[in-house]
């Protein structure tokens, strides 16, 4: 393997990688706060990818303004779906709100099947990600660079938001000590609505750069992507912001170097992310960043 | 004195549904006894989910890829080596395995043992974590077999799949495994392992304080769990006679899970009654996706329908009716003798 093929798959693995990033983020967050893993949390990446089709296709809006409407929309549903379904039964066993978690997640894909139908739809690319830069022997795909800095300064504003201001201290503290934060007069489920909020709006971000890079809209594309961006987040140490970004970028390298080593392996491309998860279990359950055990 | 009674009425009730059975088999259409055998098989396999699920308390979210197992297992060994040949167009089938023809009866068992070593050895990862962490590894475990599935040609054929199984499941077979599943599963429950796996679901810590190795028990009941599933798995191979990757995806596991919350997370008999609900229901709906011509409206059917009303309902159950329909108890002839009991001195008031 030379350099230059090297580089070139390095660009792919990083696009992918941001990708998953952006979704690890939010499992991460909503689990770190309610200890939940919010299955629904991949098919929010679908239903943005449809709300950012029908934005410029049926309706013909400019790319910024349907692209804002899709992550404000995603947003909302994210706070809905918890206020829906998770809070009612905040207090139950967690096994209990897994389940719900999937329930939501299955009704997600199911009503985009009933509604819109099964038929992938073509993601209209705009004309501003289209091409490649070429250096020497590597070629960057225009979107590429735009996946890299859409994501750089998505994740900064995100840890701005959970180190400086005070949601962000509430949503910490929540993380540590659910109990004691209630006692200090925070208001919890404000606090979990805005984590919802913003793990969803992550996830729209990622949608719409998703159905850029993958331009086929159908209503189980986020199932897969989902499921890897929890691993992601594993990977990363649960719960930890920059290791769910971490996590997320070793998945998206490790998937696509070993199918550039061994191009007879691409058919086990799926299931190198559960390989990684399982050994990552088995020898360091806490993840990279992480620091708690999960119990 | 009870327990004679009580074993006089199992037979007797065992014994009604042999001649429903005989009945059926020889004055129901195609279609009806189908969906019957659907039912034991979804039985059977709802029945060995809960014990791992409900009895255990440790979330597997991995039946599907045990289904997969047994049913490639029991198909590849029931096949003749002549529809093998044929079949294995793209590469030729690993050598063993492609002179090797059993009669079914062999197969599944075959099947069942295999399942089961597969779970053993799954456990070893799966159960070093818990809760939510477990159900994603064992769900990790599921897509992994399904790819596995589509890659190794020389074993599974890949995503072609195995083709012109030869239809043996009927009738019997179906209904023959399903109440010896039950049977199985109730007397386990019932014994001192049972109790073990109870323990180790309300508290892993205490249950090992008082000497319960809860590593192993947990293995037992995947691998009981594991070895009726591949059963199943290859009753259900031979009754649709074509298996493929695509089969045994994440939905049957959904299917399995709507079906033990609905009947009461834990209660063999609450699986057993909403295995039967869930199955016919699921018939029954088909109408919401077909075409139909109704009051000279043309409805164009609505694929995907069935979906969004399970996945309502089972959300509907996990807020509204925890317990389900059974809850955490079972059935018994007593608390069923004092119920008609009630019943009848209801009716002479």
């Amino acid at each position: 393997m030379d350099l230059s093929f090297a580089l070139q798959q390095l660009v792919y693995g990083l696009t992918v990688g941001c990708l998953y990033g952006l979704l690890a983020i939010g499992y991460s967050m909503v689990y770190g706060v309610l200890r939940l893993i919010n299955f629904a949390h991949g098919d929010l990446l679908m239903v943005s990818a449809y709300i950012g089709f029908f934005g410029i296709v049926i309706f013909n809006l400019p790319w910024p303004v349907s692209f804002a409407g899709a992550i404000a929309l995603t947003a909302l549903l994210g706070i809905l779906i918890d206020r829906g379904a998770y809070k009612p039964i905040r207090k139950s066993p967690r096994i209990n709100a897994l389940i719900t978690a999937i329930g939501v997640s299955f009704l997600l894909e199911n009503l985009a099947l009933v509604t819109i139908g099964g038929r992938p739809k073509s993601f209209p690319t705009p004309q501003f990600v289209s091409g490649s830069i070429v250096i020497g022997d590597v070629s960057i795909p225009t979107l590429s660079v735009w996946v890299f800095v859409v994501t750089l300064v998505l994740l900064a504003i995100c840890m701005a938001v959970v180190k400086r201001t005070r949601i962000g201290m509430a949503m910490r503290a929540l993380s540590r000590d659910m109990e004691t934060v209630m006692l200090m007069g925070v208001d919890k489920d404000r606090v979990i609505s805005f984590t919802f909020a913003l793990g969803s709006a992550l996830a729209a971000a990622g949608g719409i750069m998703w159905s850029m890079k993958y331009p086929a809209v159908e209503p189980f594309m986020g199932v897969v992507p989902g499921l890897k961006a929890f691993v992601a987040a594993v990977l990363g140490g649960i719960g930890s912001i920059s290791g769910a970004a971490m996590g997320g970028m070793i998945l998206g390298l490790a998937e696509v170097f070993i199918v550039a080593v061994q191009p007879e392996w691409s058919g086990y491309r799926d299931a190198v992310a559960f390989f990684l998860m399982i050994v990552i279990l088995l020898t360091r359950p806490t993840g990279i960043m992480g620091e708690r055990l999960p119990d | 004195m009870a327990l004679y009674r009580d074993r006089i009425l199992t037979v007797f009730s065992l014994f009604i549904l042999f001649s429903f059975l005989t009945y059926a088999d020889s004055n129901f259409g195609h279609y009806t006894l189908r969906i019957l055998q659907n039912i034991a098989i979804f039985i059977t396999l709802a029945v060995s989910y809960n014990l791992i699920n409900g009895v255990a308390g440790q979330f597997s979210l991995g039946p599907n890829a045990f289904l997969a197992v047994g049913a490639y297992t029991s198909a590849i060994f029931t096949l003749s080596p002549e529809e093998k040949l044929r079949s294995f167009i793209i590469e030729p089938m690993l050598w063993p395995l492609s002179v090797i023809s059993v009669p079914f009866a062999a197969s599944l068992l075959i099947a069942g043992i295999v399942t089961a070593l597969v779970a053993i050895l799954m456990a070893m990862p799966v159960f070093r974590v818990r809760g939510d962490y477990l159900a994603i590894v064992s769900l990790g475990f599921g897509e992994v077999f399904q790819v596995l599935a589509n890659n190794s040609m020389s074993i599974t054929n890949g995503s072609l799949g195995l083709k012109g199984l030869y239809p043996y499941t009927n009738l019997w077979w179906s209904w023959g495994i399903c109440v010896f599943t039950v049977f199985c599963t109730v007397r386990l429950v019932n014994s001192s392992y049972g109790r073990a796996m109870k323990a180790v679901r309300e508290d892993e810590t205490a249950a090992e304080a008082m000497g319960i190795n809860a590593f192993r028990i947990k293995t037992f009941a995947f691998a009981f769990s594991a070895f009726f599933q591949g059963v199943a798995g290859g009753l259900l191979a031979h009754l649709i006679t074509t298996i493929s990757p695509s089969l045994f995806t994440f939905m049957f596991t959904f299917n399995l899970l709507i079906i033990i919350v609905i009947g009461g997370l834990g209660s063999t008999t609450g699986s057993i009654i909403a295995a039967i609900l869930i199955t016919w229901g699921g018939e029954a709906l088909r109408f919401f996706e077909e075409p139909a011509n109704l009051f000279g409206f043309q409805y164009d059917g609505v694929p995907g329908m069935r979906m969004v009303l399970f996945s309502v309902i089972l959300i509907l159950v996990m807020l509204f009716a925890r317990s389900g329909i059974m809850g955490r108890s079972e059935f018994t002839w007593e608390g069923f003798l004092g119920w008609i009991k009630n019943k009848l001195s209801a009716m002479k008031v």
